[in-house]
C-alpha cells in the first residue's frame, strides 16, 4: 500500500499559503508539527492535492484550514464533520479531511464524531488534542485529564475524560490511532496511511499547549510536554483501545490501535442505488 | 528566554557517554554523508527550542540574537554533523527550517 | 420518467411530495435531513426517489448537521437541500448563518406547525416568519416564499433553487402543514436542465481566482472543491481573496454586499399575486395557506358590495415594501390575517405609515382561519 519512507527530502512550503503566515499559534505548540506531518503524507501517499478537501472548525486547531494551500473550509464550531460528509457525499473523488481540535470534535461536535465513524464515510479526521479549550484562554474540555487545571476547573477538574480512542472504535470506525507530537515520523505515516484507505479514520494526535493546559499543569515550556511525551509514552500498535486511556501525569499509551476492513458507506449508497434503479433483484 | 530542562550535571555526563559510546552504526565509516545545510527563519522562529533539544546530532543551539518578534532565536551550531535527517524541519511549529542537502 | 429524471404529468399529491419532486425537477440531487413532522414526507420522498436519479440521501443525526452538509454538497457541486419545521428551523440557524457568510446555494424548507417550542407538531401554523428573516445572528438580507397550495410549492421550490443559485444565498421555503399535508392536482410541466439556474463558474485560472471579487450584481463566481482553485473559506469576516480579516473596514464592505446583493436584484426576487386589487378599498394582505382563505373573504366582501382585494405575498423576504407603500395610498385599511399572533403584519404597518390602517387578524395556530373570521374583519375596517 504505502512505499516505504524514503529519505528524500521536499519542501511543504508549495503547500503553506505564505501570505498568511507566520501563523497565530504560540511557541511550542504542537499543530504546526501535525499539520507539517498532515501535509508530507500528502506528498507520501501520492494522492492528488487537488481533490483533497480540508475542513476544520472552530479553534486554534480549526486555523489549520486558513493556512494550508488546499480547499480549505473554516466552518462552524463542532460541524466540520457533517459539513465534510456533505462534501464526500455530493463528489466521492475528493479525498476529505477533517483537521480538528479535542473540544470541537468531541464535544460539540461529538455526536456527529460518533455518527460518521458508525456509518463508515470515507474520510480522515485528525484530532489534535491538547486536552483544553485554547484559544478561549483554557476552559476545560470533554479531553481534560481528572484533577487538571483549567480556566474553568480551578480547583482541578471534576469530570473524567472521553478515552478518544475507545469511543471512536466503539462507534465503528475502522482506522483509529494515536501519536504524540514527538512521533513524527510514525504520524507522517499513519496519516499517509488513513487517507489512502476507504472508510473512516480516526487519528488522536497529543499536542503541548504551553501558555494555557501546560502552564496551568506543570508543563510550563512545550518542551517540558514534549519530554513528558518522550518519557511516558508507550508504543502498543493493536491495542485495545479500551486500555488507552490518559490520566494526569500517568503514560500515553500511542500506536494504531485498530486497523479493519468494512463496507464503507459508499459501497452501501451504490448498493441501495441499484436497488432503486431495479438492477438487483435483492 | 529557553530553560535547558536538563538538571543536574550527573544526568548529563551520562547522557553524553550514551550519545559517545551507544550511538554510533557499525558502518559509519563506510558511510559519507551528503553535505547539507539547515537554514532557519529569522522571521518565523520563536525559540521554542524543539529543533535544538531533538536534533539528534546536537548541531543547533538557542543563541542570544532576538528575532524582530522578539524571541531568542535557535541556530546552527555545526553544520558538518548534520545528517540531513530533517527533524528538526519536521519538528519546528513555525515551518521556520529547511533542510538542503548538497545537490539542492 | 423524463430525461430530465423528474416526474412529468398531472398528479394527485401533497404539498410536501410536490416540494420534493419541484426539488427534482430543479436539478436538486442532494438531500440531508431529520425527520420532523410535518416535513418528514419531504425526506421520505426524496429518500425513495434520489437513489432512483444517482442522486443522495442522507439522513443525518440531526438538524444542525443537516444543514452543514447541505452546505458542503453545496461546495462539491450539487444542488442540495432540507427540509423541516419550527424547532428544527431554529437547530440550523447557526449554519445557515454560515450558508449566508460562505454564499452557498442551497433551498431550506419550512413546514410550518403550532408553536411556539414543540408546540402542535401535526397542526398548522405561520409562527417562524420572522425567525426566517431574522433567525441568525447578524445583518443580511434572505429571500424566503410562502406558497399557497402544492401547485404552487412545486412551482415555488424551483424558483426558490434558480435564486439561490443566481445570488448564491440560502433561499427559504416557508411553508405551512396545511399545505404540506394537502392533496391536490399538481401539473408538474418538464423543466429543460438548460432552463435552470446554476451558480456562476469562474473563468480565470486558479492563481488569479479571488472567490468572494464580485461582480456587477454583487455576487461572485464560485469555485468547487477539487477543481485545483485551491480557495480557502471562512466564517470569519473575510476578504476577496476569502481570508479571515480582523478589520472594521473588511467588516463594512463585507456585510454590506451580503445585504446589498439582494437588495439591488429586489425586483428580480420579489413575487407577489394580487386578486380585485384595482379599486380595492380594504386589501387583504396574506401568505401561505390563509391567502386562499383570505381570498374567499374577498370574494364574500365584494358580494356584499366592499371593495375589497387581496394581496398574496409569495416572497415574504425580501419585504414587497413598495406594493405596499403603493397600495397604502389607495386603501383605507390592510387586514392581515395570520396564524400566529402578529409577524408580517409588523412588516405591513411599517410600510404603511400613517397612510393606511394595518389590522391583524390572528389565529394561534392548530387550524387555519374560516373565511367569516377575515370577512368580519373587513367589514369592519370599512365601516
Amino acid at each position: 500500500m504505502i512505499k516505504e519512507m524514503n529519505t528524500e527530502i521536499f519542501s511543504i512550503e508549495k503547500y503553506l499559503r505564505q501570505d498568511r503566515l507566520p501563523h497565530i499559534w504560540c511557541p511550542g505548540c504542537g499543530i504546526g508539527p501535525t499539520a507539517n506531518c498532515f501535509l508530507r503524507a500528502i506528498e507520501r501517499s501520492n494522492i492528488d492535492p487537488d481533490r483533497i478537501a480540508l475542513v476544520s472548525g472552530i479553534g486554534c486547531t480549526g486555523r489549520v484550514a486558513g493556512y494550508i494551500k488546499l480547499d480549505s473550509f473554516h466552518t462552524t464550531h463542532g460541524r466540520a464533520i457533517p459539513f465534510a460528509t456533505g462534501l464526500k457525499l455530493a463528489n466521492e473523488e475528493l479525498n476529505v479531511v477533517v483537521f480538528s481540535g479535542d473540544g470541537d470534535l468531541a464535544a460539540i461536535g461529538g455526536n456527529h464524531l460518533i455518527h460518521a465513524a458508525r456509518r463508515n464515510i470515507d474520510m480522515t479526521v485528525i484530532c489534535v488534542n491538547n486536552f483544553i479549550y485554547g484559544m478561549t484562554g483554557g476552559q476545560a474540555g470533554p479531553t481534560t485529564p481528572f484533577e487538571a487545571r483549567t480556566t474553568t476547573s480551578r480547583y482541578g477538574c471534576f469530570e473524567d475524560p472521553f478515552n478518544l480512542p475507545y469511543l471512536l472504535s466503539a462507534s465503528g470506525s475502522p482506522y483509529v490511532a494515536r501519536w504524540t507530537t514527538i512521533h513524527l515520523r510514525q504520524l507522517e505515516k499513519t496519516i499517509a496511511e488513513a487517507m489512502i484507505k476507504p472508510g473512516f479514520s480516526f487519528i488522536e494526535v497529543i499536542s503541548p499547549c504551553p501558555p494555557i493546559f501546560g502552564r496551568m499543569n506543570k508543563q510550563p515550556q512545550g518542551l517540558d510536554s514534549m519530554h513528558y511525551y518522550q518519557e511516558k509514552s508507550v508504543i502498543r500498535n493493536g491495542e485495545d483501545p479500551k486500555e488507552v486511556g490518559m490520566e494526569l501525569g500517568g503514560p500515553i499509551i500511542v500506536g494504531k490501535f485498530v486497523d479493519k476492513e468494512c463496507p464503507t458507506l459508499q459501497d452501501h449508497l451504490l448498493q441501495v442505488c441499484d436497488r432503486a434503479k431495479g438492477k438487483s433483484k435483492t | 528566554m529557553f530553560n535547558n530542562c536538563h538538571e543536574g550535571p550527573n544526568l548529563l555526563y551520562l547522557h553524553d557517554l550514551v550519545v559517545k559510546l551507544w550511538r554510533k552504526s557499525f558502518d559509519a565509516e563506510d558511510i559519507a554523508i551528503k553535505p547539507s545545510q539547515v537554514q532557519i527563519d529569522k522571521e518565523r522562529c520563536k525559540g521554542c527550542g524543539y529543533c535544538v533539544e531533538f536534533c539528534p546530532r546536537e548541531i543547533l543551539k538557542i543563541c542570544s540574537e532576538l528575532s524582530p518578534k522578539g524571541y531568542y532565536l535557535a541556530m546552527v551550531n555545526d553544520d558538518s554533523r548534520c545528517l540531513a535527517c530533517g527533524f528538526c524541519e519536521l519538528v519546528c511549529p513555525e515551518f521556520a527550517i529547511k533542510v538542503y542537502t548538497g545537490n539542492s | 420518467m423524463a430525461e430530465n429524471q423528474a416526474l412529468v404529468g398531472e398528479y394527485f399529491v401533497s404539498g410536501d411530495v410536490a416540494c420534493a419532486e419541484g426539488a427534482i425537477s430543479a436539478g436538486c440531487r442532494f438531500f440531508a435531513g431529520y425527520p420532523i413532522t410535518p416535513a418528514t414526507e419531504i425526506a421520505e420522498r426524496m429518500s425513495i426517489r434520489l437513489p432512483q436519479i444517482d442522486g443522495v440521501y442522507i439522513q443525518m443525526e440531526d438538524e444542525l448537521a443537516s444543514m452543514a452538509a447541505v452546505l458542503g454538497a453545496s461546495w462539491a457541486g450539487k444542488k442540495s437541500m432540507t427540509a423541516t419545521s419550527g424547532p428544527g428551523f431554529s437547530l440550523m440557524m447557526e449554519n445557515l448563518g454560515l450558508g449566508i457568510m460562505l454564499e452557498t446555494p442551497c433551498v431550506l424548507v419550512n413546514i410550518q406547525r403550532g408553536d411556539p417550542s414543540t408546540g402542535l407538531p401535526t397542526m398548522v401554523g405561520q409562527g417562524g416568519m420572522m425567525q426566517a428573516r431574522w433567525g441568525s445572528h447578524g445583518s443580511y438580507e434572505i429571500i424566503a416564499m410562502s406558497p399557497s397550495s402544492p401547485q404552487e410549492i412545486f412551482d415555488l421550490t424551483i424558483v426558490a433553487f434558480n435564486l439561490s443559485e443566481k445570488y448564491r444565498v440560502p433561499v427559504i421555503i416557508m411553508s405551512d402543514e396545511a399545505v404540506g399535508h394537502m392533496s391536490e392536482k399538481v401539473v408538474m410541466p418538464y423543466v429543460a436542465p438548460e432552463s435552470l439556474i446554476t451558480r456562476q463558474r469562474p473563468v480565470v485560472s486558479p492563481e488569479e481566482y479571488r472567490p468572494y471579487q464580485p461582480e456587477a450584481n454583487l455576487v461572485s463566481p464560485m469555485a468547487l472543491a477539487g477543481e485545483g482553485y485551491r480557495f480557502h473559506v471562512t466564517g470569519l469576516t473575510h476578504d476577496e481573496r476569502g481570508y479571515p480579516v480582523m478589520d472594521a473596514e473588511v467588516q463594512d464592505r463585507l456585510v454590506r454586499r451580503l445585504v446589498d446583493k439582494i437588495r439591488v436584484n429586489i425586483n428580480d426576487i420579489i413575487r407577489y399575486k394580487e386578486v380585485e386589487i384595482d379599486n380595492a378599498d380594504i386589501i387583504v394582505c396574506a401568505y401561505g395557506i390563509t391567502a386562499r382563505i383570505a381570498q374567499m373573504a374577498v370574494k364574500m366582501a365584494r358580494e356584499e358590495g366592499i371593495r375589497a382585494g387581496l394581496l398574496q405575498l409569495i416572497t415574504i423576504w425580501p419585504f414587497n415594501e413598495e406594493r405596499i407603500r403603493k397600495l397604502s395610498s389607495q386603501a383605507r385599511a390592510f387586514i392581515v390575517p395570520e396564524i400566529n399572533y402578529g409577524q408580517i403584519v409588523l412588516e405591513v404597518e411599517r410600510c404603511a405609515g400613517d397612510r393606511a390602517r394595518t389590522v391583524l387578524v390572528p389565529h394561534m395556530g392548530g387550524s387555519v382561519h374560516s373565511p367569516q373570521t377575515i370577512l368580519e374583519a373587513i367589514r369592519e375596517a370599512s365601516r
